[in-house]
């Protein structure tokens, strides 16, 4: 049976009517077209489709819409809100070149943000680790590395 | 993914999650994280008509220390809570440092202990230190609760002694005694985020540069975790030499019972066994002698 959920996303309030076996990553990309957030795996290995609930980075592919009602979820949609000016940690990926066929972006830059906020002065090695749950088959992740490092310096100024 | 129809229900009070758990019958399941459930339902390996979701019942998502008792991780504290919790790092760092090597970042968000424990997995990276450490399982029904030893918990790949219409509200870990030290070794293929291949749980008592007494407790190696009782017996009365070191490894290695999959062969497991229970021991050894008792 369809429940009434109302949903926080990116700062916007959304009321629908959704099945309880939903994921997020279904909602978020069906429902409300917030397609920045991909699917790959579906099995939480890949990261593709990483977004931020109440601050924290998780995989949206093994959350349930239900059990997200009234938490402040984040999107990549929600990085850059005005639609103009991007964040910093998206100039930075831009700068470096460290996006190929985009398709890990997203979910890269939201355990981006996830770490800089915990930790605005991270190592390249608490880096890499950040990333750890994000996998890139085009880049070899050296200039994703490079780009989150340099967005850590962005973020403080 | 898509998961089969079921129905949500996101209780408040333990009581209720098991009354819920009776009235539903078999195809009712509880939750915490997801992460390992989630994926079983879609796969088809779990039917589920009902989804008991335990996220809004407040008491079981504390970490709480009392230190002539023990530490409680409640079943609803994630690994991440757990893995960064300062009282743990400093008074049960192996503790840490398992949940810290469980997984990614995001499912570490997402994910618990507890859940991991019930996920059964012969390679539940939590299992080998907190059974080492005598940890205990709290087990809660609708007429009552009992405790279960870690070590009892497991029956194989999956499958544990939880009955019908309870749930594991916590799991207990004694304050350990002082002259102790624990350590946590596990290597995978894929470095950090893989489902480890081998892993070794440890806790030594050391008098001087003698050990007392050794729990040893392997993973990944045998339908659940379990103890390498006669490695212990090697070490138990005796310093930690390189000799003993390696005899324990050797020993260790022998009593496992490995199979082969996409993860390691078995005979690769073997040698893993020797090595990351030498590593261990000298571990927790090097641990227990800066708390001397």
């Amino acid at each position: 049976m369809k429940q009434l959920v109302t949903l926080n996303v990116n700062g916007n309030t959304y009321s629908l009517a959704i099945d309880p076996w939903r994921t997020l990553n279904e909602v978020l990309r069906e429902d409300l077209n917030l397609t920045g957030t991909k699917l790959g795996c579906g099995d939480g290995d890949c990261g593709a489709c990483t977004v931020l609930v109440n601050g924290r980075s998780v995989s949206s592919c093994l959350t349930l819409a239900v059990a997200v009602q009234g938490k402040e979820i984040t999107t990549v949609e929600g990085l850059a809100q005005s639609g103009e000016k991007l964040h910093p940690i998206q100039e930075a990926f831009i700068e470096h070149g460290a996006i190929q066929c985009g398709f890990c972006t997203a979910g890269m830059e939201m355990s981006a943000l996830n770490l800089l906020k915990q930790n605005p002065s991270p190592t390249e090695e608490e880096i890499r680790t950040a990333i750890a749950g994000n996998l890139c088959r085009c880049t070899g992740y050296y200039k994703i590395v490079e780009a989150i490092g340099d967005a850590a310096k962005k973020m403080k100024v | 993914m898509s998961l089969t129809k079921f129905d949500y229900y996101a209780p408040e009070r333990v009581e209720d999650a098991c009354r819920l758990l009776m009235e539903k019958g078999e195809g009712a399941m509880v939750m915490a994280g997801g992460t390992d459930l989630l994926i079983k339902i879609q796969r088809g390996l779990l039917k589920t008509q009902t989804l008991i979701d335990l996220q809004k019942i407040e008491s079981i998502h504390d970490i709480t220390f009392d230190k002539d008792k023990g530490l409680s991780i409640g079943a609803m504290a994630r690994l991440n809570d757990v893995a960064n919790h300062p009282v743990i790092k400093e008074k049960f760092p192996a503790v840490s440092e398992a949940a810290l090597a469980t997984a990614n970042v995001q499912i570490r968000n997402m994910g618990t202990v507890v859940g991991n424990l019930c996920n059964a997995a012969p390679s539940a990276d939590n299992a080998p230190v907190l059974m080492a450490m005598g940890a205990v399982v709290n087990l809660v029904r609708s007429n009552g609760e009992r405790q279960i030893p870690l070590e009892a918990f497991f029956q194989g790949p999956g499958l544990t002694v939880i009955q019908k219409g309870e749930i594991v509200t916590s799991v207990f870990v004694p304050t350990p005694p002082a002259g102790s030290g624990a350590s946590y070794q596990h290597i995978s293929a894929r470095g950090k985020v893989d489902i480890s291949a081998v892993c070794v749980g440890v806790m030594l008592t050391m008098k001087g540069k003698t050990c007392q007494t050794a729990r040893i407790v392997l993973g990944a190696v045998a339908p659940v975790p379990m103890r390498a009782l006669r490695a212990e017996k090697v070490i138990e009365g005796n310093p930690i030499s390189k000799e003993v070191l390696e005899k324990a490894g050797i020993e260790a290695s022998k009593e496992c019972k490995p199979i082969s999959d996409l993860r390691a062969a078995a005979e690769y497991r073997k040698i893993l066994v020797g090595v990351l229970t030498a590593r261990a021991v000298n571990e927790a050894a090097k641990r227990a002698s800066k708390k001397p008792n």
